[in-house]
Formats: C-alpha cells, structure tokens, sequence
C-alpha cells in the first residue's frame, strides 16, 4: 500500500523546529518569544481538539471555549481552596498538585461535554451551532456572577501548580511541558482518526444517511468524540491557567469559541497539522499587529478574509507538496 | 404448493403527505429467496414505499413484518442489523474515502462496534480482504484504491450494491440501479443482478421494464400508491389494468 509520506514529514517537522526554537531563544536571549510560543502550542492544542469535531466529524461546534474554560477555572479553584483551607463544595479539598488538577480539568470538561453533547448532538445544521454557542454562553455568565471566583476579574493562581519537583514557573520547563502535551494529544488525534472510530465519524461528516444505512447508530459516535474533543479543551485550559497564573470569563467568552474556529479554518480542517499552524498564525499575526497598532484587529480581519479566500484548504494547502493532500 | 412464509410483509401501509396518499393501503409479500420487481408510472409511489420498509419514512398505519418479527417501529440501524439493506436511487456514498474504504466501513460495522480507538483500520486486512471480495462480485475490484468522488456514475451504482451486499442482508432493497446507466452500464447491472438473484432476496424498484422482464420472479404494479396487480412476468404482461395504467401514460 503507498501511503502519503509527506503530511507525516511536514508535521515532524514543525515538532523539530518546536524543539529546537527555545535554545535559539535563549541563545538569543528573547525570552518572551518561549512564552509566546508556550501560549501558541496550548492554543494548538485546544483547535486540534475542536478540529477532531469540526474538521473530521464535521459537527460545527460553537462553544468550544467552555471545555476551555472550564479545564481553566478547575485549576484555577482548586488552587484557591488550596490557599484559603476551605475544601469546595464542604467536601473536595484544594490542591496546587497537577497531577490531581489536570486529571480533575479534564474529568469537568468532559462531563460537561457528555452533558451538552448529549443534549445538542440531537439537532444537526443551525441549530446545532446555536445551541453550542447558548449553552457555552450560559457558563460563561455562570462564571461573571460567581463573585466567590472574582466573578469578571477572574482569580489569580499566584503560583503554577507542581509537578514532580518541577520548576513550571521557569519559562523552557514549561514549554517543554506544553511541547509534550503537544505532542502527544496530536498524536492520539492521529491514531484517532484511522482508527475504526475515526472511519465512522469521517464517514459521518460525509455522509450521514449512509452511515445509518449501513447500520451506525451515528448519535453515540459524535457524542464520544465530542466528549474526546471537550477533554482536549479541558487539557489546554488547565495548560494556560498555569502558565497565565490567571484565569476569567474571557476564556469562556464566545470570542473565544470563535478563535478556535478560525485557527482550524486558517490552518486547514481535517489535517493534524492545520490547526497547530492555524494557532501560530493567529497568536503570531495578533502579537505582530498589535506590537505594531492599537488597532490591530481592524488589519487582522482582512488579513484571514484573503487567506480564507486565496487558500481554501487554509495555510496547509499552501505548503507545497501538500496541495490536495486535505484530510490526510 | 408449499406455503412459505414470506420474508417480508407489508399489510394494509398508508403514508400521507398532507393531503396525498403516497401509499393507500399497500399489502404486498417477498418470499425467500425471489426477485420481486415494484414497477409503477412516476410519482406511484415507489420510492416512498421502499423508505417506509427500510425505516427512513414512518407509514402512518399498517405494519412491516421482517423475518416474522414486526419491525414497523424499528430505526434504520436496527433494521440493517436485522438484515434489511438498501441501495439509493440517488446514491449516498463517502465522496473523500476511496471505494474499497466505502465497503470496508460496511464490513467494519458489521462485525460489532467501532469504538475502537488506535489500530489503523485501514491496515486491517480483515476488513480490507472481505471489503475486495465485495468490489470483486461487483466488478469494481480494479477501482478500489480511487476515491468515490473521481468514479463514474455507473461505477457509484455499483458500489452502492457493493456496500449494501457487505452488510450481508437477508433482504436487499434496490431502488432503480440502473437510473442513469448507459446501454452497456444497464446491462452489465442487469447481468450482475442475475448473478446475485437466488442467493439474495431482492425487491427491485426499476423503470428499465427490459431489465425487470428478464429478471424478476414476480412483478407488483403500483399506481397512485395502491397495488393494482402482482403475478409472474407473463401475468403481469397480460393484465388489462397493467396496460391501461401504463398506455395512459406513455400517451400523456
């Protein structure tokens, strides 16, 4: 069997320069380059999660940003129950460990994906995204009223969680860390979508119908990857939450849910590398931009509107070699 | 004569569409094993009858007994498990995934669930051999590695009925295989649908009437929704309702 090498190369690739960037930083000494790309790669992460049911389930998704969020704010209360002594809930004692936090974010962000999952997946169309982007909406106010979490200041988490005596305040261990999370969530995604499992929710994208017609019961399937998509989320808030020492409603807010969207439709949807590239593109264009003018996102606008138009697989389709190679 | 019990049977089924009757009281039976044609003017209604047995249409009265169990209440997906299988008359395939992917999904599903989450499915050679031997009966083995969306036409007919044969169905339900076909295209169908006859109950919905003669064991006629004949080839043929329902039209 041949199989196409070359989206395979190019994502080794990007994962090369990833590893090598932070020593030509350092080497440099440009230190906020580490962190710049550190917030690149937790974005990558949270649009490769929305990309496994955007770009390969075709499910359009407008509330990404709650999974996000919500693996954001787990860290985020946990810490500060750890700081004031109060367990949550009378009963769940705070912890500054993120061995118990990141398995805690993801724990909430999927649960919550299962719950919003099960009740939107039964519409399809404008519907569907409607009703993604009204449920993630009410988390978000959930979280500007809660005053108990700073309500819209959000919380601070004035020190990142530990992890087996690792300094994760210090810049290149934590973009290590993130590098890692990275790469290995990529990777799931890859042996996700050749599975049995991503030949249906491929299949699904296409062609609805005929997956019922050879006997799918379509339903269970978007609702698993759905929950595998909000989990991936969860990872990436739970990321930013310790490497912003911050986190607000703004993480929920459905800007946000946006952003993610037009990481994956920048970078290229269906492909494992599109998103990662999607994420350093825009992270990259705003942080340029706005260095450059207060009025940024008025230059950002037609910037993705040409990019959009001019390459319709997005940015992956431009890398030559990899025309016509979508949905690897 | 021995009574066989039918394989389907459909009893007393009625579909409204507002105020049309789609379906008027249809009865009609499938033995086992027979090729039974549905043949009927435009709009009598065949399709409609065809998504009603295959589940995608709720009758609005009467009842489906597949295999003797009841199934009017089933979903499409508990049908096909039961064995019922259908080919489009406008064909639903996977445009991005390559012929031998499209069957290869069918047989994956077949065997059990698909929650599985790592081993690339597309090196199975479970799925991949059994998927060729469908393409094979269908003659479309020498397309497999090409994507649905670059096959012809005639080549999408063929691989519905490859998709639906990878189901392994007791019952196929072929709704007009050869729509659109070229003259050699309906008959190489025609030939492939007579290999398939005897092994596989079929009920057939075509208006290639050539086709149907040479191929089915009986014939129901439909017209406006209600079942006016149902006889072998020859009974058919000599039915005075079935040439009056068929000369109005070609005059009108």
């Amino acid at each position: 069997m041949t199989t196409n090498r070359r989206p395979l190369m190019a994502l080794g690739l990007t994962f090369a320069v990833l590893l090598v960037l932070p020593f030509v930083a350092t080497a440099l000494d440009s230190t906020a380059t580490i962190s710049l790309v550190t917030r690149m790669m937790i974005y990558a992460i949270a649009a490769s999660s929305l990309n496994l049911i955007l770009g390969y389930g075709g499910m359009v998704s407008f509330g990404h940003a709650a999974y996000y969020g919500l693996g954001g704010y787990t860290v985020g209360i946990l810490y500060a129950h750890f700081v004031s002594g109060d367990p949550l809930f009378g009963i769940i004692p705070g912890t500054n460990q993120f061995l118990i936090t990141l398995p805690a974010a993801l724990l909430v962000s999927g649960l919550f994906a299962l719950a919003l999952g099960a009740l939107s997946l039964r519409t399809s169309g404008v519907q569907f995204i409607m009703i993604t982007l009204a449920f993630a909406q009410m988390v978000f106010f959930l979280f500007v009223s809660l005053e108990m979490y700073g309500g819209d200041d959000g919380l601070i988490i004035r020190r990142p969680n530990e992890l087996l005596g690792l300094r994760l305040r210090d810049e290149l261990t934590f973009y290590f860390l993130t590098l890692g999370f990275l790469a290995a969530y990529v990777g799931l995604c890859g042996r996700i979508v050749n599975s049995r499992f991503g030949m249906v929710i491929g299949g699904i994208r296409q062609n609805e119908r005929r997956m019922a017609a050879i006997g799918v019961s379509t339903y269970r399937y978007k609702l698993v990857a759905f929950v595998i998509a909000g989990m991936g989320a969860g990872l990436a808030g739970a990321l930013m939450a310790n490497h912003a020492r911050f986190v607000s409603p703004d993480m929920l807010h459905w800007t946000k849910s946006g952003e993610l969207m037009i990481m994956v439709i920048l970078g290229g949807m269906g492909t494992l590398l599109g998103p990662i590239l999607g994420a350093i593109s825009l992270i990259g264009l705003e942080s340029v931009l706005s260095g450059w003018t207060e009025n940024w996102q008025f230059y950002l606008g037609p910037i993705l509107v040409l990019i959009v138009l001019f390459a319709r697989g997005g940015l992956y389709s431009l890398i030559p070699g990899l025309r016509g190679n979508g949905r690897d | 004569m021995a009574v066989t019990e039918p394989l389907l049977r459909i009893v007393q089924l009625v579909k409204r569409f507002g105020g049309l009757v789609a379906t008027d009281h249809l009865s009609l039976d499938v033995r086992p094993g027979e090729l039974h044609a549905l043949i009927g003017p435009n709009g009598a209604g065949k399709t409609t009858v065809m998504s009603q047995i295959a589940g995608e249409l709720r009758q609005d009265a009467g009842q489906i007994i597949f295999a003797g169990q009841e199934i009017s209440a089933m979903s499409t997906v508990r049908r096909v498990r039961l064995g019922l299988a259908r080919s489009f008359q406008v064909t639903q395939l996977l445009e991005d995934y390559t012929a031998l992917d499209n069957v290869a999904l069918a047989v994956q599903v077949r065997l059990g669930h698909s929650f599985r989450f790592w081993a690339n499915a597309r090196r199975d050679r479970s799925l991949r051999e059994a998927a060729w031997r469908y393409l094979e009966q269908v003659g479309l083995d020498h397309r497999a590695d090409v994507r649905v969306a670059d096959l012809s036409h005639g080549e999408h007919k063929q691989l519905e009925l490859a998709i639906a044969l990878a189901t392994e169905p007791k019952l196929l339900l072929m709704d007009e295989p050869m729509a659109g076909l070229g003259a050699t295209e309906s008959r190489q169908m025609t030939e492939l649908l007579g290999r398939l006859k005897g092994r596989i109950t079929m009920l057939l919905v075509e208006h290639d009437m050539e086709a149907v003669f040479a191929l089915a064991d009986r014939i129901s006629v439909l017209v406006y929704g209600r079942c006016i004949a149902t006889g072998s080839p020859a009974e058919i043929r000599a039915n005075a309702e079935v040439r009056a329902a068929y000369l109005t039209e070609d005059e009108a």
